[in-house]
């Protein structure tokens, strides 16, 4: 079935209606920019109804399978709704786990009664999932976790911990990287992958203060967890596999999530808009030479980073690094945001040196964002494992 | 939201490109190159002539193929990769201008032989650097059917090759074009220049009070479009040049040993790699994406794409250039090294027609400032 031209265009603007209209009002608190800063129940509840809303409306999960939730329609209407999400400016959708690393992973390779049993659940909001790759000693070495699951039975025993759990005292499941063996050839052989229910008993999730002073994701414990075997995805060792096809999705460098906005995405607009209110030295900060051509560079940038999507989709013009622009979407979107925010603050002249309060430029959001900038700049791997990474992957260079 | 496009014609130009500047000028066919007089060997441009690729953008009424400077771009940028030097570049800008800014005389007088094969040239720049229109030392004074012609004009590619220089100066007060035959030049009017970049042929242009028919000066003079192009193609050819310094680069980390490691483990260098084919991808895809502007005749964002494309560039290839040098180490210092050649043409790339912060300064009010009304 092809789509026609009519279709898109009036899906356009009824997407573009609906989320005018229905755009929650301003809830009287301050909201999260990303699901890993929801750092109180009101804020959560208020994300998760939200979604709910979204998913009965039908704009996300538009292109997954009807038998499990979605719509089984074509992405170019995803695509749309995404797009409107973001252009009125909504809450994100806070499932984002759920909705674009394990769904997808699950549609992917899991059975049909992995398909049957969380799909649906992951698009209403209902089952929330949190994600425990990373390890107190093990941050961007994935490879190397300790956290260990014995085989007793027909179930599993995790003793260990887990950390930047994000969403972890509202999750219902987890993806879960953990050590079934230390005797194979070597150590990403004993790893093993489970969809793990965290309302087991001897699963802990213990809220982390961040940088900026709120709360927003755990660390982990496993204190002779029991959780059933079935719930292993893949088979015993095969977790490494797993694992590497979830940071595909994570990473963006494969498609099929479901879609909607992740996050509360800042724009070179806004810092735009910001350098004409702000002042420096009695003057508009946009004025300024200086400010002027930072402006212009960091406006090139964003650019460059939306035309490589763009390129990307005319395989005429993939490079001799055809993976380049894909494996490259987390480093160069989390390293400009972070960027974008320290430049934002940098216009404020001394109240740059304020902090949430309303004496601070815009309530003091650009300090915080910057603050939580570096959640996109290490967490999923650091901007630094991730230059490894591309010029080991994509370059062909030595590993060190 | 910002598309890219690109057509069956400038991937069949592309791929007959890749191969044939693959074949024609391998690094040390590109050294050759550098010793002997001319910026390429006749036989090769006879040969892009027969692929129609001088008549690319001329309609098809002067005897070209009638497509746009677009389907030129992957051309260019073949030829930046493999560091190809000939008068392909100079000629296509002066069919830009005569297309652009010519009378219908002097086009069916020229654009055929152009897209035959004669090679031509473009002189906008003056001999101290700059081509600020607004501050134009050249001059032109029309007086019945003569016109007297007084340049002192720097960065003329090929010229000695060239059978028709349009040359930027003011006529009669008034920024204008004025179409120079080399048979025209009087003796020593043109002196090769010492440029950083060896792949070109570079020339001072001199007249004196030079008389000339007044028919050769051109009825309009369509800066923007001609500066556009030039961005456009130079920019085509860095993004080329990146991805050739960077083969370079990798080659070099993926076979050198220090330390009993491969230096390509080391993170120092391996970082800054990243950075460069970043920067690579970013390049290409402003180039492709002002291009697309180009061959869609989205007018209105023609001028911010080429100088975006211009100003990313510039500072990439030249990063690339400078760290594939240093990162060759003693190596990188000799001649010998390949690091060299790529980091003089990124430099000649840079500083032809502005560097980052020229187009920065230049697109801020096209970014940043509301629109008055």
């Amino acid at each position: 079935m092809t789509t026609t031209q009519a279709e898109i265009a009036e899906f356009e603007e009824q997407a573009d209606r609906w989320f005018a209209e229905n755009k929650p009002a301003n809830p009287g608190f301050i909201l999260p920019e990303t699901f890993m800063e929801v750092g109180t129940d009101q804020q959560f509840e208020f994300l998760r109804d939200w979604q709910q809303k979204v998913y009965e409306n039908g704009y996300v999960g538009m292109s997954w399978p009807k038998e499990y939730g979605g719509l089984g329609m074509d992405q170019v209407f995803q695509d749309i709704a995404t797009k409107a999400m973001a252009k009125h400016r909504v809450p994100f959708l806070p499932n984002t786990i759920g909705l674009n690393w394990a769904g997808p992973l699950i549609l992917a390779m899991g059975t049909e009664e992995e398909k049957q049993r969380y799909i649906k659940g992951i698009l209403s909001a209902e089952d929330i999932w949190c994600q425990g790759f990373s390890e107190p000693d093990h941050g961007s070495d994935l490879g190397s976790a300790q956290c260990k699951a014995v085989k007793d039975g027909d179930e599993y025993i995790i003793n260990g911990s887990k950390i930047w759990t994000s969403l972890g005292s509202y999750a219902k499941y987890m993806i879960l990287i953990a050590r079934t063996s230390t005797d194979g050839p070597n150590k990403y052989a004993g790893l093993s992958f489970f969809l793990a229910p965290m309302q087991s008993e001897g699963i802990e999730p213990r809220p982390i203060k961040k940088l900026t002073g709120e709360y927003g994701f755990c660390q982990t414990f496993f204190n002779d967890a029991r959780i059933p075997a079935s719930c292993m995805m893949g088979k015993e060792g095969e977790g490494w596999k797993v694992a590497m096809a979830t940071l595909m999705f994570e990473r963006g460098a494969a498609g099929g999530q479901a879609g909607g906005l992740a996050m509360m995405d800042l724009s070179i607009d806004d810092i735009v808009e910001l350098a004409r209110r702000a002042k420096r030295n009695g003057k508009p900060a946009i004025e300024d030479p200086h400010v002027r051509e930072q402006l212009v560079d960091l406006i090139t940038e964003a650019r460059g980073n939306s035309y490589m999507s763009a390129r990307a989709k005319v395989p005429a013009l993939a490079t001799d690094w055809p993976t380049a622009i894909s494996m490259s979407g987390k480093l160069r979107s989390s390293e400009l945001k972070r960027r974008m925010c320290q430049f934002a603050i940098s216009l404020q002249g001394a109240n740059g040196a304020r902090y949430v309060s309303p004496e601070a430029v815009d309530g003091g959001m650009w300090q915080r964002s910057y603050l939580n900038a570096f959640s996109g700049t290490i967490g999923g791997g650091t901007s630094q494992i991730q230059h490894n990474i591309i010029g080991e992957r994509v370059l062909g260079l030595p590993k060190g | 939201m910002a598309t890219i496009e690109f057509s069956e014609e400038q991937t069949m130009l592309m791929e007959t490109a890749v191969d044939f500047c693959r074949k024609h000028s391998p690094l040390d066919r590109v050294r050759t190159q550098i010793e002997q007089e001319a910026s390429v060997d006749p036989s090769v441009w006879q040969e892009m002539v027969d692929l129609g690729w001088l008549g690319i953008t001329i309609p098809e009424t002067y005897g070209g193929l009638g497509l746009s400077l677009a389907d030129v771009v992957p051309i260019v940028e073949s030829m930046g990769r493999h560091l190809m030097g000939s008068p392909f570049l100079p000629t296509t800008l002066a069919a830009q201008a005569l297309l652009t800014s010519g009378s219908e005389g002097q086009k069916e007088q020229w654009l055929p032989q152009i897209a035959a094969g004669m090679p031509a040239s473009i002189a906008l720049t003056e001999d101290d650097g700059n081509w600020n229109l607004a501050e134009l030392g050249s001059f032109a004074n029309v007086q019945g059917d003569k016109v007297r012609l007084t340049a002192k004009k720097g960065f003329v590619l090929d010229a000695s090759q060239a059978k028709v220089i349009v040359v930027s100066a003011n006529v009669d007060g008034k920024p204008g074009l004025v179409l120079v035959q080399a048979e025209q030049l009087p003796q020593g009017a043109l002196v090769r220049e010492t440029v950083i970049d060896e792949t070109r042929r570079s020339f001072t242009l001199e007249v004196d009070d030079l008389e000339l028919p007044a028919e050769q000066v051109l009825p309009e003079a369509d800066f923007a479009s001609i500066e556009q192009a030039a961005l456009l193609l130079l920019s085509a050819e860095m993004s080329g040049g990146l991805a050739g310094v960077l083969h370079v680069i990798i080659d070099y980390l993926t076979t050198r040993k220090q330390f009993d490691q491969y230096i390509g483990s080391y993170q120092s260098l391996k970082h800054p790699t990243v950075e460069i084919l970043l920067s690579m991808e970013a390049c290409r895809s402003h180039v492709y994406r002002a291009a697309t502007c180009i061959a869609q005749g989205n007018i209105g964002e023609i001028e911010e794409a080429v100088r975006m494309a211009k100003a990313q560039g510039s500072e990439a290839f030249a990063f690339a250039g400078d760290r594939a040098v240093q990162f060759h180490g003693g190596f990188g210092f000799t001649y010998d090294c390949d690091a060299q050649l790529f980091l003089r043409r990124a430099l000649w790339c840079q500083y032809q027609f502005g560097d980052a912060a020229y187009h920065r300064n230049l697109l801020a009010p096209l970014l940043l400032d509301e629109v008055a009304l």
